[in-house]
């Protein structure tokens, strides 16, 4: 069935836009990232123009990061202390990454950065995730061995300004998860995507954050990032596609109710080892269309920009 | 050039609209040596739409060609070439094109260079080598211009936006002729222009412009406005939208 979009001006399948939603929906269910550094490429992938398919993913990731949020409060999985002091960080760096953006944008390299930024974060992220998965799900098949300290010191817990969250269990400063999310908010305005990929290792191995609340945690924070992205691109680009947006948050919306339920039967580590494949993957594909000879040499592009 | 005051209204107003580059409509126009019409002058685009073909249809009084010449909306393109950087493929210079047109097809009873000469293509701008569209190439050399000039054209193609090959233009007889403009999905909106040449002895004798209109309808077309008009708007309701339906399907699946 095809259908139209409006804002995209062209005509795509239904079935294969449900699809995709479904899939990334099932994915930020059980990982708790949004599934925008998945949603990027493959809406480009079956032609939708860049641009487009950036501003209607943020849109759709605010559906879909409510319906998780929601599957995660009933399991009592949000810790809104934490999520509301990585809010503050996240939009000082939302401004700050804009004022980066703008600075690519004149520069003329914005695409070259943004491809760069993508396979830099993913594959440090990916690889980083893959070693430290690996290595549990091996140490739990070797019983013998020592059990790591429950909690280790480093630095970075020595910072002033000490909160207590109390949901979390935790007693740190609160530079520290208002970093985390500025460093996020910076991700969500140059790169188009909710942030949940590097947020999500950032709480479990900086914060030592429980696993379980992770998830339930870091979307609750996307909310409101992926809309004040949607806002902005919108009413700056008109680049937000409402049609494709129904769609895809549609199949993302019922994908992320299967993704959270599959994802609290998935042991952690199991569950990080697949992520981390998933995201080394698609830092390897971006690599290779940077450093492969393209089909044509030359674009185009219609209108001023 | 004496030509009916009502040919020249028209030709004032779609010269206004800024959709006909210089010399298109340079000859005569004699009455009635040349009749055509399409059978719809609107392409709605609405949420189903997948493409459409018109027929255009026509007569001529007496033996001779007929070629048709569809040009959409033009405006600005740039062609970006990348370059190896450490390895990288990477922009690295590009090009901008003015008065590019959206759509270009043509569609021709015979093959181009039986009927004409070289000047006369150029003259009409008849056929892709012909077409014409200014470029601020700064410094390039001529070969390199002609290379991004090649590359436009090709990205057009692969976009099915311009005409890979010649359509055909069949004639009923001696005079009845027709021939079918096929719009893809991704056709651009706006207002085109359609050409018909009768083409004598190796010069166009007479020409007759005919204007379409491509828009969407309906529903996708009051939500393109929205978002075009009431930008802010749009991004609230895009917002609230999206909560409700995550609130809605977590509600739902709730139950489950």
């Amino acid at each position: 069935m095809q259908v139209y979009l409006p804002i995209a001006e062209m005509s795509v399948n239904a079935l294969l836009v449900l699809g995709m939603g479904w899939l990334v929906g099932f994915l930020s269910g059980m990982f708790g990232v949004g599934g925008g550094f998945l949603m990027t490429p493959l809406l480009i992938f079956i032609g939708v123009p860049p641009a487009i398919a950036v501003g209607t993913q943020a849109n759709q990731l605010v559906a879909a990061s409510v319906s998780g949020v929601l599957a995660h409060w009933r399991r009592g999985n949000v810790d809104v202390k934490l999520g509301v002091v990585m809010l503050g960080g996240g939009v000082l760096g939302t401004a700050v990454g804009v004022w980066i953006f703008n600075i690519l944008q004149r520069l003329g390299q914005i695409d070259i950065a943004i491809t760069l930024s993508y396979v830099f974060f993913l594959g440090t992220i990916g690889g980083l995730m893959l070693v430290e998965s690996s290595r549990a799900i091996l140490r739990r098949r070797a019983p013998t061995a020592k059990r790591g300290k429950l909690h280790r010191h480093i630095w970075l817990h020595g910072l002033p300004f000490k909160m207590r969250f109390h949901r979390s269990k935790l007693y740190i400063s609160a530079l520290l998860p208002a970093g985390i999310g500025a460093v996020g908010g910076m991700l969500v305005a140059i790169m188009g995507i909710g942030g949940g990929f590097l947020l999500v290792p950032a709480m479990i191995y900086l914060l030592n954050m429980p696993a379980g609340l992770v998830a339930g945690t870091s979307l609750f924070q996307i909310i409101f990032t992926t809309a004040a992205a949607t806002l902005l691109q919108a009413a700056t680009n008109q680049t937000v596609d409402a049609m494709l947006a129904l769609l895809l948050l549609v199949g993302g919306v019922i994908g992320a109710q299967f993704g959270t339920r599959a994802g609290s039967r998935l042991r952690g580590e199991t569950a990080r080892l697949a992520l981390a494949l998933i995201v080394v993957a698609v830092a390897l594909k971006l690599a290779w269309d940077l450093f492969s000879r393209p089909d044509d040499l030359f674009t185009l592009t219609m209108g001023l920009r | 050039m004496a030509m009916p005051s009502k040919r020249r209204l028209a030709q004032g107003i779609a010269a206004l609209a800024g959709l006909l580059a210089g010399g298109t409509l340079a000859a005569t126009v004699w009455a009635q040596q040349l009749v055509a019409d399409l059978s719809s002058h609107l392409v709605a685009i609405t949420t189903g739409f997948t493409g459409t073909e018109v027929v255009l249809f026509g007569t001529t009084d007496g033996p001779g060609d007929v070629a048709i010449v569809v040009t959409g909306p033009r405006g600005t393109a740039t062609v970006r070439r990348k370059q190896r950087v450490a390895g990288m493929w990477m922009n690295t210079d590009n090009v901008r094109f003015e008065q590019v047109p959206s759509f270009y097809t043509v569609a021709v009873s015979r093959p181009l260079d039986q009927l004409l000469g070289r000047g006369v293509l150029e003259r009409h701008q008849l056929g892709l080598p012909q077409l014409q569209f200014p470029a601020d190439v700064g410094l390039l050399p001529p070969e390199e211009q002609a290379a991004f000039r090649a590359a436009l054209i090709r990205n057009k193609q692969r976009e099915g936006l311009y005409a890979i090959s010649l359509g055909q233009v069949a004639f009923l007889g001696e005079r009845l002729f027709r021939t079918n403009i096929y719009f893809p999905a991704n056709v651009p909106t706006g207002l085109y222009n359609v050409e018909a040449l009768l083409i004598r002895d190796g010069d166009v004798v007479s020409a007759q412009t005919t204007p379409l209109v491509v828009s969407k309808i309906g529903f996708s077309a009051e939500l393109s406005d929205f978002a075009r008009n009431r930008p802010i708007t749009y991004g609230v309701a895009a917002v609230v939208g999206a909560i409700a339906a995550g609130w809605a399907a977590g509600a739902a699946f709730r139950r489950v």
